[in-house]
């Protein structure tokens, strides 16, 4: 493995060797040291949570990071190219990890530095990053990745994170519920992924009555500006907001997981309950995003 | 009826020929050709065909295609004919294959992708299925092969 791109690229050794070097490195099992290591962190997109859980990784592991957002105090505003801003990063750092608003942005960085790439999100396209984190979430709450019943909740059209997470799980031959309004559902060519895989998967347009033979429920936020008209956005929001009270029948190990940032998809006073699972997931991040730059520094 | 063939489109001494290209689409194929304006073009359009109905044909002088063109040009007719002359003989005449994957002639539809703000050329694997598909490899969307466009 020399880059991280896309989920696509992975094959199911390539994520079970991710997800034991994840597993060791929480464990205290391995400790990679990635002294005199640095990491160029560049998002040309907002980001709190991924920036700030790649600046942990590294640092955990006794690395170091520079620190590049938004667009503002870079070159390009000069009129320089962006394979010359990468280039140039490429001189002073060890590995990219790179998020941007331009779909195949991460897989072009790869072809032109010499170093290793990780896509941190590429537009609607693919957040490997995330995708693997969730799937490391997943093993440890599921004792496995096989064979699973997994709803996907909320905005499935632009949220690159449950495309990056269906076809990972499909990989493992998981079973899908897409739970969203008609014009956020799920991308065809996702779709057309899953059908050529013999992966089956049922739409549904609300959230009650769909989760009870459910072992994950992962729920992302719809963005209030996605539709044209806000009264529409009233109508449907209660569909797709999770409570305490829808979850009395749901199975023993089922787990409910989030991207986060949370808006009020789930309601507060899920929190308290043993399937709440977002925050540790969170923190598994860490975990997973020090495995991913360990295995593509050749340290581990 | 050969002769009347000739007179429509003037035999070339030598060069390429794209023959049993659907109607209509002869400027597309034009479009994928970097022609400099040293090569004399003939182009012929609607002309009747036995094979296929109607067909355009295109013959290029004193020039050969590479690779990618003729890649590029059977996604956009794949009923196409290749054929090289030398000394007004043909010397090889071959089909165009549905490539494996493609570079540079194709725009890709998403306006996002990389391909569309960078000065980079694009790439596309083709899934040559009953109804052929394109997957840019950058944006990694999938789109049917006959709504792909050309880059002039």
């Amino acid at each position: 493995m020399k880059n991280l791109i896309s989920m696509r690229d992975l094959s199911k050794e390539d994520i079970m060797r991710l997800m034991d070097t994840a597993a060791k490195i929480e464990n205290g099992e391995i400790v990679p040291d990635m002294q005199r290591k640095l990491a160029a962190l560049l998002f040309f997109e907002p980001s709190t949570r991924t920036m700030f859980s790649f600046d942990t990784a590294m640092k955990r592991m006794n690395g170091d990071t520079i620190i590049m957002s938004g667009t503002k105090n870079t070159s390009a505003k000069k009129g320089e190219t962006f394979a010359d801003t990468l280039q140039t990063i490429a001189q002073y750092s060890d590995i990219i990890i790179m998020r941007s608003p331009i779909e195949g942005a991460a897989r072009y960085a790869a072809e032109v530095v010499d170093i290793p790439v990780v896509n941190a999100g590429d537009g609607a396209n693919q957040h490997p990053t995330q995708a693997l984190l969730d799937l490391y979430s997943i093993i440890k709450t599921q004792g496995k990745l096989e064979n699973l019943k997994i709803g996907l909740a909320g905005d499935l059209r632009f949220g690159r994170t449950v495309h990056s997470l269906a076809q990972a799980m499909a990989v493992f031959g998981a079973e899908f519920k897409f739970i969203s309004p008609s014009f956020l559902q799920m991308p065809e060519y996702i779709k057309d992924d899953l059908t050529e895989q013999n992966i089956k998967f049922e739409e549904f347009k609300d959230m009650e009555g769909n989760i009870d033979d459910l072992d994950i429920l992962y729920v992302t936020r719809i963005q209030k500006e996605r539709f044209a008209d806000p009264e529409d956005y009233a109508k449907v929001k209660g569909s797709y907001v999770l409570n305490k009270t829808m979850l009395p029948n749901v199975k023993e190990n089922f787990k409910v997981l989030h991207p986060l940032p949370r808006v009020d998809e789930i309601h507060t006073d899920v929190d308290d309950t043993k399937f709440a699972y977002y925050f540790p997931q969170a923190k598994n991040g860490v975990y997973t995003r020090q495995a991913i730059i360990s295995i593509l520094l050749g340290e581990v | 009826m050969n002769q009347i063939k000739m007179i429509k489109v003037n035999a070339i001494k030598n060069g390429t020929v794209i023959d049993h290209i659907a109607a209509g689409k002869a400027l597309k194929v034009i479009d994928i050709l970097t022609l400099t304006g040293n090569n004399a073009v003939m182009i012929g359009m609607n002309l009747v065909s036995n094979r296929i109905g109607k067909k355009d044909i295109v013959k290029i002088e004193n020039r050969e295609l590479s690779k990618e063109e003729v890649n590029s040009i059977a996604l956009i007719a794949p009923s196409a004919t290749l054929i090289i002359i030398k000394d007004f003989e043909v010397v090889n005449k071959t089909s165009f294959d549905m490539p494996e994957y493609v570079e540079e002639h194709i725009i890709c539809p998403n306006p996002k992708c990389i391909t569309n703000s960078e000065d980079i050329p694009s790439k596309f694997y083709i899934n040559n299925a009953e109804i052929a598909t394109a997957r840019c490899v950058y944006c990694e969307k999938k789109y049917l092969v006959e709504d792909l466009r050309i880059k002039i």
